[in-house]
């Protein structure tokens, strides 16, 4: 339907198309205007961008429950039109893009508001207050991009997205890019924002093969006529084909192994980007992705189990790296792709409603997990200034400001806290809702999707093999080093003087955090597993078509509660019955050695790529550029070879007739020219007149062959 | 009015600029400066009545000058002149960036530029010529004529090595060319015209002699472009040129290679193409990869971004010799992307290296924290260069990709998925060498030279008024096309459908 016709439905779809010009305006007016604007002006105006963005979601959600689920497409421009390509820009709504748009707006617009209270401290931390602006600027363009990804009715309009986000999560990375993440003078976080979208052009690199694939197969971008041809025609080679390059796309976007190693470094960013971007929406695009190419995984069953794999398997390494952190962040990004991992393995095993039920609470408890450890970090900062200051009134303030400045205090750092409960009551509350959704634990939103996914990998084990236990002890873990980061933060003793100073942050931030724990305590009522309460399934059948709803299933539910409670029961006898102390090394370093050295040091990928290809790639490009683009075929090839070879044969040839008839008319050319430009004459080395002379030779040659032959 | 005399007017319109030029005195700057840059913006007008004028659904030569010319011995030369999809959009470029770069020179070019500003006009004259030109002696005439003003303004303005630049730079053309001469020698005195749409339809040269004449013209256009591995003179010519110089050489000199290829080689001798289509794809495919990874480790500014050209002219080769309409509409609008981002790309690298003096990456370093301006017009050009979707460049990689994907499909013509599936990784490459281009720059603590301007009392600032005069067209063309490309695509379309159905034909053989 064209937009014309969408306008008149009586529903709302027509307004689909606001997704991302509201947004974009709002990017727009902080842009242009911004300079004039209050801090407050400027967040709001994002904010209201960005809320106004949920109220169009709520609106097609609507539109579409009340019109049955029935899946409508809105063009509003033509794209690219070759031949038989044929790509417009077309927006396409159904229930499945609609629980993305709801989520993203919504859970966008919350870490908005959060994000004014959250900079407004940040940039006076960092000593540079100008900077505010440009943050909502890339956040609503992020809000923007991320709708185009889940409302494209093609691949390529998904792709336009999915580079978009790729882009905003590139300069929110960076977002201090002339800063480390502990605000010393570095080119580190801008370091962490390239990686970023390098790991994630590789990713792309697949992705764009599985587009071409398809095109040159099915003869169309556009979804249900890909999904339409490929049934038609389910030829195994080339679906596995598309369906494998485009899981490289997945493991980019997404995180998971082997590309999930620009995750963790991209905690560079201010929190807000981690919670939002890197947490509840832009790294689940590439769950969303199979989701919505299910017609074409349910076709190829070995396509679908590599994916399941690789989300198996990244979901249990990963959280053994969180085991080994000291980072309250880097714990939960590690946690994020491992949970990733989870939603991954799901919709492998075709458990696609599970897969998007766990992509929603995730995106509930890990925004509210992020915000929270934000909230910690800043109560931290302000407990390291108001420390600072507290000496500087009391004592000599010169000496302490230098002192100050060349101390180097990590307010994410775990070691460094301690007993946050006393000083940060509603930020403890807030996580530990957050924790007991991600840790699994009845009856919060968590245990809800994780127990559906590990359901469905018991009831497919024989097809999937594997799966279930890998998720498994991942789960157990999961809940470990959860229980792990909160007696470390918020237990046992201050270790810092500054933990003792840190302070709770103002309603601004705490607020939308409430919102979010309460949808981490009820968001399982999504989905339940009752009869009658399979809502996100019915849902979801409109547009993947039917789905069995599972009912709870006691012995799994029951055993995944056991793991993580006896999870949190260890965590408690390593870190909470003996509190760490300061300096002292972490309980586990002991009884498990090298291991933990390993979890520590994140099992030393990062080290291995280095050494087999990045080194490898800058030794190339030294060798290439220096010695065989440059010395070789530029210096010698060239130079030695060419230019003193024709050199000598344009002396020969020229010499004898150069000295008489040509030598005066290039004299006479050089003195008219000389008067017009002194120039010239530098350029009159005798050699440039051999050379037109040798032209000139030739042409009359070849010309004279060519009349009289 | 006839609208036939419209190219010819376009074509030597700057002419009268020149001839205005002549008659003023050297010293009064700024009246030269207007005189020419008001002779650029009115032939860029004109063109504007071209395109107005032109018939987007008519693949055929339109607005066609046909008279006798040379008749010696029998050679039918003629002065013929024309405008086609092939070439409208070239013109358009042509037109649009000759203002541009004049009014970049303000600033950066301070001697003689009386003498500048005569040759830059004759330059885009002869730029002009050569995508109007329907017969191939004409052709080589404007082909050959280019040559000269550029040599001059490398020569006379450009950096502390001009005098070598210029002279690599004019000899590797020339010797090039000088085997195109030949061939175009042998195509007119045997097939009787030189007139391209007529030795078009006369058809009919035997394969054994394709291959010849196709290789003769390969060659003077792939040094032209450049082509891996005949690329060695296009680093000394960038790096020493003047910005405008830069600007224009990038933009448009180049694409006179390519559009060589789309305009000669595939028409005239389509046979040769399909049978050379695996071995220019080849070389393609290399250029992509090697310029990418030498661009990464440049320490100069303008090299990295000269050999940058070499990565994206490849796109563009690859997508001409796919022969299939995605690849050579691609390969077509990929020459105006490239012209447009690698244009801008020097403007703006000329705009900070009239500040600080230096292109080495190392004394630069968080300048977007003291230009934001001009940190985000750097952004957006760099994101357009490495094919960001929603900007141009994407428009052309990604068409260009999808057509080599299919000619690779097998029993097409380049029967195998690598060249495209290598090509691609150049996406991967892209990001990494212009991403470190943009971090040295802009990310980062500020770098030493912000310190050392300071000291010198010329501290750094954001882009003047007049430098974002110079680079907002640009920018508007970056998203106009990234964004909704249809207009640009339906001026080339049916001219290329045509060509797409000679080659078919000829890959029946």
């Amino acid at each position: 339907m064209n937009f014309s016709e969408a306008a008149n439905t009586g529903y709302f779809f027509g307004l689909v198309p606001l997704l991302v010009f509201l947004p974009l305006t709002g990017m727009l007016i902080n842009m242009i205007f911004g300079g004039k604007m209050s801090e407050k002006a400027v967040g709001t105006v994002a904010s209201v961008a960005s809320g106004l963005a949920f109220v169009v979601a709520v609106l097609l959600a609507y539109s579409l429950s009340a019109t049955h689920g029935h899946m409508q497409t809105v063009h509003f421009a033509e794209w690219i039109h070759i031949g038989d390509l044929k790509l417009d820009w077309t927006f396409r709504v159904d229930t499945l893009s609609s629980v993305m748009m709801l989520v993203v707006s919504g859970v966008g617009t919350l870490i908005h508001i959060y994000a004014i209270g959250y900079m407004h401290e940040d940039v006076r931390f960092k000593d540079d207050i100008k900077r505010f602006r440009r943050f909502f600027v890339f956040l609503n363009l992020f809000i923007a991009m991320m709708m185009i990804l889940v409302s494209g009715d093609s691949y390529l309009m998904l792709f336009v997205g999915w580079e978009g986000v790729g882009l905003c999560s590139f300069l929110l990375i960076g977002f201090w890019y002339d800063f480390d993440t502990l605000g010393q003078k570095s080119t580190a976080n801008a370091e962490a924002g390239k990686k970023a979208f390098i790991a994630n052009r590789v990713g792309d690199f697949g992705f764009l093969l599985a587009i071409f694939t398809t095109f040159w197969h099915f003869g169309s971008l556009q979804f249900d006529k890909v999904f339409e041809a490929a049934s038609a025609h389910p030829d195994p080679v080339v679906i596995s084909a598309i369906t494998l390059f485009m899981l490289i796309g997945v493991t980019g976007k997404s995180a998971q192994v082997p590309l999930y190693v620009w995750l963790p470094d991209a905690m560079a960013g201010p929190t807000p980007v981690s919670a939002l971007i890197h947490a509840a929406t832009m790294v689940t695009a590439g769950v969303y992705l199979v989701v919505r190419s299910a017609p074409l995984y349910s076709l190829v069953h070995g396509a679908s189990y590599i994916v399941a794999m690789i989300g198996a398997v990244t979901a249990l390494f990963a959280a053994t790296i969180a085991v080994g952190q000291y980072d309250i962040k880097k714990v939960l990004a590690y946690s994020t792709i491992s949970q990733l991992g989870f939603m991954v393995a799901a919709v492998g095993m075709g458990a696609y409603v599970a897969g998007i039920f766990h992509l929603a609470t995730h995106a509930f408890f890990k925004a509210l997990l992020f915000l929270s450890a934000g909230s910690i970090i800043l109560g931290m900062e302000r407990g390291h200034h108001a420390h600072a200051h507290h000496d500087e009134d009391h004592g000599d303030g010169h000496a302490h400001v230098e002192h100050h400045e060349e101390e180097v205090f990590d307010p994410g750092d775990m070691r460094n806290m301690g007993n946050l409960r006393k000083r940060m009551p509603v930020t403890f509350w807030l996580y530990m809702a957050g924790t007991l959704a991600l840790a699994g634990l009845p009856p919060f939103a968590g245990f809800w999707s994780k127990d559906e996914i590990l359901l469905d990998a018991k009831l497919h084990a024989e097809h999937f093999p594997g799966v279930y236990l890998l998720l498994s002890i991942a789960a157990f873990m999961t809940a470990f080093y959860m229980g792990r980061q909160i007696w470390m933060v918020f237990f046992g003793k201050e270790r810092t003087e500054v933990a003792e100073h840190a302070q709770e942050s103002p309603p601004v931030m705490t607020v939308p955090l409430m919102i979010l724990a309460v949808l981490a305590v009820f968001g399982g009522a999504l989905n339940l597993p009752f009869e009658g309460f399979h809502n996100l399934g019915h849902w979801l059948e409109y547009t993947i078509g039917h789905v069995e709803g599972l009912p709870l299933d006691l012995g799994v539910a029951g055993i995944s509660t056991v793991l993580a409670l006896l999870a949190i029961f260890f965590s408690w006898l390593l870190y909470g019955k003996n509190p760490l102390k300061a300096g002292q090394a972490d309980p586990l370093k002991k009884p498990l050695g090298f291991l933990f050295t390993g979890m520590e040091n994140k099992w030393f990928v990062d080290e291995g790529y280095k050494a087999v290809i990045i080194d490898p790639f800058v030794k190339l490009a030294k060798f290439l550029s220096i010695n065989l683009d440059w010395n070789f075929w530029h210096d010698w090839f060239h130079e030695s070879v060419i230019y003193a070879g024709f050199k000598g044969l344009a002396r020969f040839l020229s010499e004898p007739i150069d000295m008489g008839i040509i030598n005066a008319i290039a004299d006479k050319l050089a003195e008219m020219t000389k008067r017009s430009s002194e120039g010239l004459s530098r350029l009159q080395n005798g050699f440039v007149r051999s050379y037109a002379l040798s032209v000139l030779l030739g042409v009359v040659a070849i010309l004279g062959y060519l009349l009289f032959k | 009015m006839d609208f036939a005399l419209l190219p010819n007017l376009v074509t030597f319109f700057p002419l009268v600029g020149v001839l205005i030029l002549f008659f003023i005195k050297a010293e009064n700057k700024v009246l030269i400066r207007w005189v020419s840059l008001l002779t650029a913006l009115a032939t860029f007008g004109i063109s504007l009545v071209l395109l107005q004028q032109f018939d987007a659904n008519n693949p055929a030569l339109q607005m066609v000058t046909n008279l006798p010319w040379i008749n010696v011995a029998d050679w039918n030369i003629s002065y013929y002149i024309g405008v086609d999809g092939l070439s409208i959009l070239l013109i358009l470029l042509t037109t649009f960036l000759t203002p541009i770069a004049l009014l970049s020179t303000w600033s950066a070019i301070e001697e003689r530029e009386k003498d500048f500003n005569i040759f830059f006009l004759m330059l885009e004259v002869g730029m002009l010529g050569v995508f109007m030109a329907q017969d191939l002696f004409l052709f080589y005439v404007f082909w050959e004529f280019t040559l000269v003003p550029m040599y001059f303004l490398i020569g006379i303005w450009g950096g502390p090595q001009r005098i070598y630049a210029s002279i690599k730079f004019f000899l590797y053309t020339m010797a090039g060319s000088l085997l195109m001469l030949l061939a175009i020698l042998w195509l007119g005195i045997n097939q009787g015209t030189f007139a391209v749409p007529d030795l078009i339809a006369l058809g009919g040269i035997p394969a054994g002699i394709q291959t010849w004449l196709f290789l003769a013209f390969a060659i003077a256009f792939a040094i032209k472009v450049p082509m891996w591995p005949l690329h060695s003179w296009l680093p000394d010519a960038h790096v020493q040129a003047p910005t405008a110089g830069s600007v224009i050489l990038a933009g448009v000199l180049l694409k006179m290679g390519t559009y060589g290829f789309v305009r000669f080689n595939l028409p005239l001798f389509p046979e040769a193409a399909v049978k050379f289509a695996p071995m220019m794809a080849t070389l393609a495919v290399i250029g992509i990869i090697y310029g990418a990874i030498v661009s990464y480790y440049q320490k100069d500014i303008k090299k990295l971004v000269a050999y940058s050209s070499i990565s994206h002219l490849g796109f563009v080769m690859l997508g001409l010799f796919a022969l299939n309409s995605q690849g050579i509409q691609g390969g077509i609008l990929q020459m105006i992307n490239h012209g447009l981002s690698t244009g801008a790309l020097f403007l703006l690298v000329g705009m900070i290296y009239e500040q600080t003096h230096t292109r080495d990456f190392e004394v630069y370093g968080g300048l977007w924290k003291i230009m934001p301006v001009y940190g985000t017009v750097m952004l957006i050009v760099t994101l357009s260069s490495m094919g960001l979707p929603g900007l141009n460049g994407f428009v052309g990689e990604f068409t260009i990709l999808l057509g080599a994907w299919g000619a690779g499909m097998p029993g097409e013509v380049l029967g195998s998925y690598w060249y495209a599936g290598l090509s691609a990784i150049g996406v991967i490459l892209a990001a990494i060498y212009m991403l470190y281009m943009y971090q040295k720059i802009f990310l980062g603590p500020e770098g030493s030279i912000v310190e050392s301007l300071k000291a010198k009392g010329h501290p750094l600032r954001d882009l003047s008024v007049r430098e974002i005069i110079t680079i907002v067209p640009l920018l508007v063309f970056i998203f106009w096309i990234g964004l909704y490309p249809k207009p640009f695509f339906a001026l080339i379309a049916p001219t290329v459908d045509n060509l797409v159905k000679v080659l078919q034909a000829a890959m029946m053989h």
